[in-house]
């Protein structure tokens, strides 16, 4: 799969990446994003879950949009993301069972994560599957990101170190509210803030320039 | 050159009182209760004092930069701020966690939410909370005050390295051969050991080797000057500490062994900065005489309540802070009944206003000005 033979595939992916990024432009998939970000590796791990589940299920919600009933098409679309979700449950759980009870029921919800289910209804049900699943690709990296960008300063301030290596030495003040639920919160709306002062910032600039 | 043009927020009334006036004459009064504390503790309550309110006006200094605010640096909102905050973290608290708590104080508790009075929280008060929840063994680590050479020496933990785990205040105690439990406030003493201090000794914050704030008699002397210059509401301050030593005093006579007498919750902890200091934070607690009394009664029950049920000592901060939630909602169901209105418009606006917000502008819009009458200058006799 080639994602940049042409400039509009190009696009279809970075509009996931960035202009719509699930995590700082839709503000979706909220739970997972803050529950699961109190470190980098929780937070890289849950996003190529969800990366996995979304490229699959579009495919194949994709491949399946001329004979899917419209009346229960979102049935469908469930059977098919649990499908995935099971596979990816079982892999993380043969891979780390520390990691896998450190997600916990959050693998699980991946089923009923908003932003595959939106993909699905939005996306992968109205374009054929190639196109599809690079949209969905562009999402799921574009949520990688996010978490990610949680996770990583979380996990630094909480714990002092990054993907479980030690940044200050022994004597780091962990910051305790940072691994706790207000944490999160104040990471993400800080995240929030940044990301609307770039995209705001753009057309400025380029307004600017014109005049 | 033409005067620079300020835009500020309402009410804007011609008065001799500004913001400005109001919030350095707090500051004075701030200055004796700051002298006391620093004699109290030495070099590192000063050093506290002074780096905390150092980054409060940084941060206050580079959001007002941005311009996305309203004020303007000079008008002292964040020196009280960090003034205050300083006040209630310890006097060995690590400078750099101090500064972490004055730069949330200011970003987090004022300027997200668009500067000074727009705050819904007590910008001080959000600045502890976070620290309390970020680091809550440097919080809790008290030392005694007048200890010998406080002026020469620092607490050991208040020149930690920035991000790393302070010095164990405690075995700097027993190296100065001194019991472990002075380091307790009397607060905690009484929560977790079960000792309980003279409510006289706690008064003046005089006798030595106890670990508490500045004396709560200045502070009330301190509050009494600001509320006789009407730079501070008088009713706020008097309806926490009655609520307080009411409820304080029920539980009292219901059980006299279980729970300490109503002097000791008043006089104990920082119930009396707050009640004074930080509960009658203009922006952030309510306009109606009513709603001063309700919000103040709150402040004063939930303390108490806290400090009696709950794992933590001390109940001040998140009394406020839950007080501060919920002074616009006091605010409301508080509303004056305009004059010339019956009781059943009381009932129906009650009911309505909250829903309504535009009840107030129609009034005023149909309002009719009354005719100017010219009254004779001598009455006639």
């Amino acid at each position: 799969m080639s994602t940049a033979d042409t400039p509009q595939t190009w696009d279809e992916f970075m509009e996931g990446v960035w202009r719509q990024n699930p995590v700082f432009v839709m503000v979706l998939g909220m739970c997972p994003t803050l529950a699961v970000t109190v470190s980098a590796i929780n937070a890289i791990s849950m996003g190529l879950a969800t990366l996995f589940v979304l490229v699959c299920s579009c495919g194949l919600v994709s491949l399946m949009r001329r004979f899917t009933p419209k009346e229960v098409r979102i049935a469908v679309y469930i059977v098919i993301i649990a499908t995935f979700v099971t596979a990816v449950d079982y892999a993380i759980q043969a891979i780390s069972l520390a990691l896998y009870e450190a997600l916990g029921a959050f693998i699980q919800l991946i089923v009923v994560n908003c932003i595959i289910l939106g993909r699905a209804e939005a996306h992968a049900a109205k374009n054929a599957p190639m196109p599809a699943m690079i949209n969905a690709a562009g999402m799921g990296v574009g949520f990688t990101i996010g978490l990610l960008a949680l996770g990583v300063v979380r996990e630094i301030l909480g714990a002092g170190t990054l993907f479980g290596v030690a940044l200050f030495g022994a004597g780091f003040q962990p910051w305790v509210i940072m691994v706790l639920p207000p944490g999160g919160f104040f990471v993400l709306g800080a995240w929030l803030l940044l990301f609307s002062w770039w995209a705001r910032r753009r057309p400025l600039k380029e307004a600017a320039q014109n005049v | 050159m033409s005067a620079p043009i300020e835009i500020r927020s309402a009410p804007h009334v011609q008065s001799a009182k500004t913001v400005e006036t109001i919030m350095r004459h707090v500051v004075y009064s701030l200055l004796p209760i700051c002298a006391f504390y620093v004699f109290q503790y030495g070099v590192s309550a000063l050093a506290s004092i002074v780096v905390v309110t150092g980054a409060c006006l940084l941060t206050e200094r580079f959001f007002v930069g941005t311009g996305t605010q309203a004020g303007r640096l000079p008008d002292y909102s964040a020196v009280i701020t960090g003034l205050l905050l300083a006040l209630t973290l310890p006097p060995g608290f690590p400078l750099w966690m101090g500064a972490v708590a004055g730069i949330v104080a200011i970003a987090l508790g004022k300027a997200l939410f668009g500067g000074i009075g727009f705050n819904v929280f007590n910008p001080a008060l959000v600045g502890r909370a976070f620290v309390q929840a970020a680091f809550p063994t440097a919080i809790a680590t008290y030392t005694p005050s007048f200890l010998p050479g406080r002026f020469a020496e620092f607490i050991p933990s208040t020149h930690a390295v920035p991000l790393m785990i302070p010095a164990d205040a405690a075995l700097w105690l027993k190296a100065k051969s001194l019991d472990a439990l002075a380091g307790a406030t009397p607060l905690a003493k009484w929560k977790f050991d079960g000792v309980l201090a003279n409510a006289d000794e706690l008064l003046t914050s005089l006798s030595g080797h106890m670990a508490v704030g500045p004396s709560p008699l200045l502070i009330l002397l301190c509050g009494a000057y600001l509320a006789s210059r009407r730079f501070m509401d008088w009713r706020i301050p008097l309806a926490v500490l009655g609520s307080a030593a009411l409820t304080a005093w029920l539980l009292y006579a219901f059980d006299a062994t279980r729970y300490p007498n109503p002097f000791f919750m008043l006089f104990s902890g920082g119930l009396i900065l707050g009640a004074v200091y930080m509960a009658t934070d203009m922006a952030t607690s309510p306009v109606t005489p009513k709603g001063m009394w309700v919000y103040g009664a709150l402040i004063g029950l939930l303390t108490v309540v806290i400090r009696y049920y709950s794992g933590l000592p001390e109940g001040v901060m998140y009394a406020i802070l839950i007080a501060n939630a919920a002074s616009p909602l006091i605010e409301k169901i508080t509303q004056p009944v305009p004059f010339g209105r019956g009781v059943l418009d009381r009932v129906k606006k009650r009911a309505t206003y909250p829903l309504n917000p535009g009840y107030i502008s129609r009034e005023e819009a149909n309002a009719v000005t009354p005719k100017k009458r010219f009254l004779p200058n001598k009455p006639k006799k």
